[in-house]
């Protein structure tokens, strides 16, 4: 009966309340919960790893992996990560021994500990913090100081760069981001994750669309994947920032960017698309068994891979941009547009729809964040016509300056 | 009791980071002491309640601060040969001023903000309401912009911060005129 019992909370995705029941201590529940998640996490990412590669080898006409592991190659990340586990690690010479070891760990700590804000399925949640939104925020800027430590302990110039790039994407890159976030903040009146999806009784993707653009833009910058994946540009700065790492040390590096694009996915569900929302069949009851949890837990996970394989589409299809284009298109597009879009959503919000139902609002947000993103085109096109460059494709003469730059800095080192 | 332990842990790992940072030879090491130096105080900040402040702390100080030293550092020493002699002729000079200035504010804090014994403290300490710490986002934007509260500070700091940002766009503005001159 006991075991009828664990199972059944397992099902309802309640482990932890019966664990409760039969008096298991706190940090006994968090400790399992903790080894729960990240090891799922990580799991999920030899998955990934696969279907990425079977993805986008179908997307351009090749088979991909197809011989370790029966029919599809399932098995073909199993034999790639065992593989790396019984590499030599090999230390330049020169290296600065803290920094150079310590960023590995501390880029997988820093893309494991986002994983706690996020509402797997109703009442399925690390902790729900009442500023969880900004705490994602905050760890991620951690991530940046790892590629910094890893570009400058591993004592080679193409890693130094690639940590200068990827630094500066990051940076400049948080900044729409944040303020798209916002956007959905203002509309749930709350931080918390699980506010925000509690409060998408529409789903703000739908509410406020050029919002949730400017995000996944920003999304894909921050995890460093085409078309923004300048920090391992193989064609010019060989691989970046964790150029000298080998074995596991590097699949640390690999793991993290897996992670990260896993979380931002998620991320994504969360704030745009309603969570583990599914017309709210997530509240579903038969008889006693809470069937609901588990129907929320399949729609989060499914929204989850389908944003992921909009990551994966993407980073088939499109070509890697310049580091100019990149900035530029950053700090004289999105920004502007990021913050205009926050104060018109905001003064509509407050000002004319203080007292309008959820349907008008929505409607009324949809319209002013259709009419922006249209506004935004025409001002492009105006500027083009007036033989002006256009803001995204503007400054090679720049562009050779910022270059010429980053020889010098590095060459007095 | 565990509580103790824990800020006591704190604090030495913060302040004995912080005694790194003035004393490393190698400024990048230093740089990066620094960073647990506010990674320490925003645990602080955890540990009181105030986990706003924290990621503020971990966003700004982190995240934006340290990077911005390092790369001070980066683009004006040569680093990767030379090791700094962090203490130069002045410091004895600096040593007397911290020391002075510290006694000046312990002074003017024992005077004008009297303790009670840390016993009657903790006797009349009551626990904080969780209504207050899980609202206090809420609480400290309607502060910022309530006129009873925080607007005006509030509102001069930004107009200081948006001072800030012309000026260095200004300065960073490529002058193409001279250069063709």
């Amino acid at each position: 009966m006991d075991i009828m019992e664990m199972l059944k909370s397992v099902l309802e995705l309640n482990l932890s309340g019966y664990l409760e029941s039969i008096g298991a201590a706190p940090w006994v529940i968090n400790l399992i919960g903790v080894l729960n998640l990240a090891t799922a996490c990580m799991l999920i990412v030899i998955f990934l790893i696969w279907l990425e590669r079977k993805v986008i080898a179908r997307m351009q006409d090749r088979i991909g992996p197809n011989r370790v592991g029966g029919k599809y190659g399932l098995l073909q990340s199993v034999a790639d990560a065992t593989k790396l586990l019984s590499k030599e690690l090999i230390t330049p010479a020169g290296v600065d021994w803290l920094p150079y070891n310590l960023a590995p760990i501390l880029i997988v700590v820093a893309s494991l500990l986002t994983w706690a804000v996020i509402p797997l399925a109703p009442g399925v949640i690390g902790v729900d913090l009442n500023i969880a939104v900004f705490f994602v925020l905050a760890i991620s800027s951690i991530s940046v100081v790892t590629f910094l430590l890893a570009g400058w302990g591993s004592n080679n110039k193409y890693a130094l760069l690639g940590a200068f790039r990827a630094v500066a994407q990051m940076v400049s890159y948080e900044v729409p981001m944040i303020v798209a976030l916002l956007i959905p903040i203002l509309l749930a009146r709350s931080m918390s994750t699980v506010d925000i999806v509690e409060a998408q009784g529409i789903p703000f993707i739908i509410v406020v669309p050029l919002s949730a653009l400017i995000f996944f833009i920003s999304a894909l910058a921050e995890t460093g994947r085409t078309p923004f994946d300048l920090l391992e540009a193989d064609s010019e700065i060989v691989a970046g920032f964790h150029i000298e790492y080998s074995g596991m040390k590097f699949a640390m590096f690999f793991l993290a960017e897996f992670l990260g694009t896993l979380f931002m996915s998620a991320f994504f569900v969360v704030i745009y698309l309603g969570g583990y929302r599914f017309f709210g069949l997530e509240e579903a009851m038969i008889g006693d068994f809470h069937i609901g949890p588990m129907i929320g837990f399949i729609a989060f996970a499914t929204k989850v891979f389908l944003v992921y394989f909009v990551f994966i589409w993407i980073r088939a299809t499109l070509p890697r941009v310049r580091i100019d284009q990149l900035l530029n298109f950053n700090w004289k597009f999105l920004v502007p547009l990021s913050l205009v879009l926050l104060l018109t959503v905001a003064v509509m919000d407050k000002l004319f729809l203080a007292d309008a139902s959820t349907l008008t609002k929505a409607v009324v947000l949809m319209v002013t964040n259709i009419v922006v993103g249209w506004i935004t085109i025409e001002l492009l096109r105006w500027r083009n016509r007036d033989g002006e460059t256009a803001v995204i494709s503007e400054s090679v003469d720049d562009a050779h300056g910022h270059n010429h730059d980053a020889h010098e800095a590095v060459a007095t080192h | 009791m565990f509580e103790q332990v824990f800020f006591i842990f704190v604090a030495v790992v913060t302040l004995g980071f912080a005694l790194i940072v003035v004393t490393n030879k190698n400024l990048f090491h230093a740089a990066l002491a620094l960073m647990v130096t506010f990674l320490g105080v925003a645990i602080t900040y955890v540990t009181l309640g105030a986990g706003f402040l924290a990621m503020a702390q971990l966003l700004v100080y982190i995240g934006a601060i340290s990077i911005l030293i390092i790369f001070g550092i980066m683009m004006t020493r040569r680093m990767m040969s030379a090791d700094e002699e962090p203490f130069n002729s002045q410091a004895g000079l600096s040593l007397f001023t911290a020391v002075a200035f510290f006694l000046l504010v312990a002074y003017v804090f024992i005077t004008y903000w009297p303790t009670t014994p840390a016993d009657a403290m903790l006797a009349q300490m009551t626990p904080v309401d969780p209504a207050i710490l899980n609202n206090s986002v809420v609480a400290l934007g309607q502060a910022f912009v309530s006129p009873n509260a925080y607007v005006l500070p509030f509102e001069i700091a930004s107009v200081m911060l948006l001072a800030a940002l012309v000026g260095s766009i200004f300065i960073a503005k490529p002058r193409i005129q001279e250069d063709e001159a």
